[in-house]
């Protein structure tokens, strides 16, 4: 088996990846990097994000509300030194990306524009129209281009990570193209995978979005933080789940119920004169509750609430929301210029991850983890949006720094134990490919743990739904081993990874429903009907859970106070 | 809901198999709102998981699922199903290598994209310190439009100068690379434009317009070429072969 070798790994081409690549590049041009992605790096999926990216750029806006802003959208279990190194440096981010040719959207005067998000006090979330993410990312990969030693592995799948001697030493990836297990040893690796949105069944998440880098390093012993806290979006598409950005909130877009009534007004749902620009956890709350009072409307999909543009006109929605408009358009044939267009909660996005510090460091030495697939703790229990791919970059940008300093104080793995353990990986890969033997459907299995993490782990969560998902995934996991698959073909074997994908998808819903299951409290996005009230006494820390073979271990982690006390978060 | 059957003709190929492409034909139920992909994505879960293509956002902004349907260019997440008849044919983008089934190589795509230095060049890089650009509406709106390119391929797989002459940089990366030319930000129109002269040259377009009507996002590649022949032409009649600020 041949083996590849780089100073630093980079596994995933999305926004983390990216500035992880271009930071090592600019720190060090010597230095070479791999950057290996199961898809072309411009169809990651921060490709989709819609809304913008929050930093402080008005003279009326101060590091201080930004970061208090997102300790109190985190329901307070945000680490308070990594929110404060985020506000600062979450600027000098933004403006390195106008440098490299972002199309920020511009005000007269020719300075970028900021627009009005959920759970920030002032307009502080730079925009590209509604294609932010999709302006970033190939912002940042076109950039990438430029630096010869950052070295791409376009589509190649990683399948584990190689660890001897206490410290992680390199990856095995599938080249999907040939069908070919590669070991690519290094001295340090990154995780820069993304988010599992795709374990549940209504997603505003892409196909990729399966926590392969969670699972990586879950299997590897890092524990997962705070897996509990899974973001629902309030605007999400009936059917498909494709995203209706906040920022059509923040651009002035009503939420009406059946009756037409702008119910975050009309009724007291925690988010006071915010109304629609509520932090997000609030108000898929409240469209749950409109629905299951028989407020909600009734369509093909299940039930629905509307979000109404009309009032915006033609001129302002073309300007500021084109994507939107046409995403309605296409997707659930209604023009938002004249119609209201349905919208319903969907899983979005997963605060929790791979449990890292300030550094982007585990606790397994040499390995690093940022953006989505990371728990960094600066969401902690709910995620304001716009945050997150500000996150990527600062953290992103930190993370590779910091795997560079590392590679440069160590040492080469032994060859023959990187050939070994790609020789072990090979085998398993070559067993899993075409297995007939099995008797087990995967799109059965898929579909089955998707509706156990949507009925257990759902807007609102309860003792016996969550033991109940915790038993029924522990059982899918025992059925995943008897999987039978079709394809044998060594080239582009989709169905190999797709069954790879699922297995890291269990391992990331067992660590949700298992975290859940004992946090008898509600925070942020974890909403217990039993345990209707936050419970700082007894439950103001982090979540770990750790793999076993027996099932998931859970254990603690103190959350970083600073400047500010847990006080009741009211909006 | 309305269910209504279709069969749907699929080219399938596997080199480690086949000597050549076949097809295999596949009747399903679909949906009334169901796109192209739907019907895809059904056939694998529940009839051939052996069927490889590609997909992932599923909202027409990753560029991942572009095919021929019914010999046309199409995104097929985009792609209303219910357009067509009770046959349907989907096959490769045209003018691809093909690695199997649905599954187009663009390598080649990849390496005339670098060429054209998609990437701000200016003699001197600004300063994080010194903040942004000021940039106006109006200086925004000159290149916003070819920079909303996807990588779908489709305008690739409609230009009939691509089927001919292989080398041509073709309408996305002609695009991009003319993308940055335009950017009131940077200054390597000059290092662009010998590209657009060298291998490859802009100047084979033959203006069929083909890539700007197949395009899902309305890039209009054929309006960036265009332009590109003529800034092209201009820099190479004032005789400047260095670029403007002098970078590479
Ligand atoms: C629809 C939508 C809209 C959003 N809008 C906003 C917004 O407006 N503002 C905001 O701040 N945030 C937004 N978010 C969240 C934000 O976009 C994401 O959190 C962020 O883009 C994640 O970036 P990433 O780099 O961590 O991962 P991704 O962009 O998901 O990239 C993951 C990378 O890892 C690679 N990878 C994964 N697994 C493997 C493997 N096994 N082997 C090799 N490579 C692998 C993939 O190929 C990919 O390159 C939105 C999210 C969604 C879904
Ligand atoms: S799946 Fe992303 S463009 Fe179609």
């Amino acid at each position: 088996m041949e083996v590849r070798r780089h100073d630093v790994i980079i596994v995933g081409g999305g926004a983390a990846g990216l500035r992880a690549a271009v930071a090592i590049a600019d720190a060090d041009p010597s230095a070479d990097v791999a950057l290996v992605s199961k898809v072309y790096p411009m169809r990651s999926h921060t490709v989709s994000a819609e809304g913008g990216a929050a930093a402080v750029a008005r003279p009326d806006d101060s590091l201080e509300d930004h970061a208090f802003d997102t300790v109190k959208g985190s329901d307070f279990l945000g680490d308070q030194d990594v929110i404060q190194y985020f506000v600062e440096q979450a600027a000098r981010e933004l403006i390195l990306l106008e440098h490299w040719g972002c199309p920020w959207s511009r005000n007269e005067d020719g300075t970028v524009a900021t627009r009005a998000f959920g759970g920030m006090t002032t307009k502080r979330t730079w925009f590209a129209r509604d294609k932010v993410g999709f302006h970033m990312l190939h912002t940042l990969f076109q950039h990438s281009m430029r630096y010869a030693q950052i070295r791409r592995y376009d589509e190649y799948f990683v399948t584990k990570l190689l660890v001897d001697g206490g410290a992680v030493r390199g990856v095995t990836a599938l080249d999907v193209r040939s069908g070919e297990l590669f070991v690519i040893a290094a001295r340090a690796v990154i995780l820069c995978t993304g988010g599992g949105g795709r374990a549940f069944p209504f997603t505003t998440n892409g196909n990729i979005k399966t926590g392969d880098g969670m699972a990586l390093a879950y299997r590897a012993g890092v524990p997962l933080k705070d897996m509990e806290f899974v973001q629902y979006h309030p605007t999400g598409l009936p059917r498909t789940g494709i995203l209706i950005t906040e920022a059509a909130r923040g651009e002035g877009g009503y939420v009406r119920n059946a009756d037409g009534e702008r119910f975050l007004v009309e009724r007291d749902y925690g988010v006071g004169t915010k109304a629609e620009l509520g932090p997000r956890d609030m108000i898929s709350r409240a469209i749950v509750q409109e629905i299951e009072a028989g407020r909600g409307l009734k369509g093909t999909y299940g039930e629905y609430v509307h979000l109404d543009l009309t009032h915006l006109g033609e001129a302002h929605i073309e300007a500021k929301l084109p994507f939107v408009r046409e995403l309605a358009r296409t997707y659930v044939g209604v023009d938002p210029v004249h119609e209201m267009i349905p919208i319903r909660p969907v899983v979005h996005y997963m605060m929790g991850g791979v449990d890292v510090d300030i550094d982007g460091a585990t606790d397994l030495p040499g390995l690093y983890a940022a953006g989505e697939t990371a728990s960094i703790s600066m969401n902690g229990a709910n995620r304001l949006g716009s945050n997150s791919l500000t996150e990527c970059l600062v953290f992103g940008a930190r993370s590779g720094e910091k795997a560079l300093e590392f590679a440069r104080g160590s040492s080469d793995a032994s060859e023959d134990v990187l050939r070994q353990q790609g020789a072990e990986e090979g085998a398993r890969i070559d067993a899993l490919r075409g297995k007939r033997k099995g008797g087990e459907k995967m799109a059965v299995i898929r579909e089955q743990m998707a509706a156990a993490l949507e009925r257990g782990c759902g807007v609102y969560r309860e003792e016996s739904s969550l033991e109940e998902a915790c038993r029924a995934l522990a059982q899918l996991r025992g059925r995943y081993a008897d999987l039978g698959l079709e394809d044998a073909s060594r080239v582009f074997n989709t169905e190999l990874v797709a069954a790879l994908e699922l297995g890291n998808m269990l391992d990331v819903a067992e660590a949700v429903a298992n975290s859940a299951l004992p946090r008898k409290e509600s925070r942020g996005a974890h909403t217990r009907k039993d345990y209707p009230h936050r419970d700082d006494q007894n439950f103001l820390y982090h979540t770990l859970c750790s793999f076993d073979p027996g099932g998931p271990r859970i254990g603690k982690k103190p959350v970083t106070l600073g400047r500010w006390e847990p006080q009741e978060r009211k909006y | 809901m309305g269910e209504q059957k279709k069969t749907f003709v699929v080219t399938r190929f596997d080199p480690d198999r086949d000597d050549a492409p076949t097809t295999r034909e596949y009747e399903i139920a679909v949906q009334p709102d169901w796109k192209t992909l739907d019907a895809l994505n059904f056939i694998k879960d529940h009839v051939d998981g052996t069927l490889a293509y590609r997909w992932s956002c599923r909202m027409a902004v990753c560029g991942s699922c572009g095919m021929m349907v019914n010999g046309e260019p199409r995104l097929t997440c985009k792609d209303v199903l219910s357009q067509y008849g009770d046959t349907v044919h989907i096959a490769p983008l045209a003018n691809f290598p093909v690695v199997r089934d649905l599954v187009i190589e663009f390598d080649g795509f990849m390496e005339k994209f670098e060429r054209v230095k998609p990437w701000i060049l200016r003699a001197k890089e600004k300063a994080v310190e010194e903040g942004t650009h000021r940039q106006s509406p109006e200086q925004l709106a000159d290149f916003q439009h070819f920079s909303m390119c996807i990588n779908c391929m489709l305008c690739y797989a409609a230009c009939p100068v691509v089927s001919n002459e292989p080398a041509f940089l073709g309408p996305a990366a002609i695009a991009l690379g003319h993308r940055y030319n335009l950017d009131s930000r940077d200054e390597g129109n000059g290092a662009r434009n010998q590209v657009f002269r060298g291998d490859g040259t802009v100047f084979s377009c033959s203006y069929a317009n083909e890539c700007s009507e197949v395009c899902p996002k309305k890039v209009d590649p054929a309006a960036a070429v265009n332009q590109a022949k003529i800034g092209a032409l201009l820099d190479w009649a004032k005789g400047l072969v260095l670029p403007r600020g002098g970078p590479e």
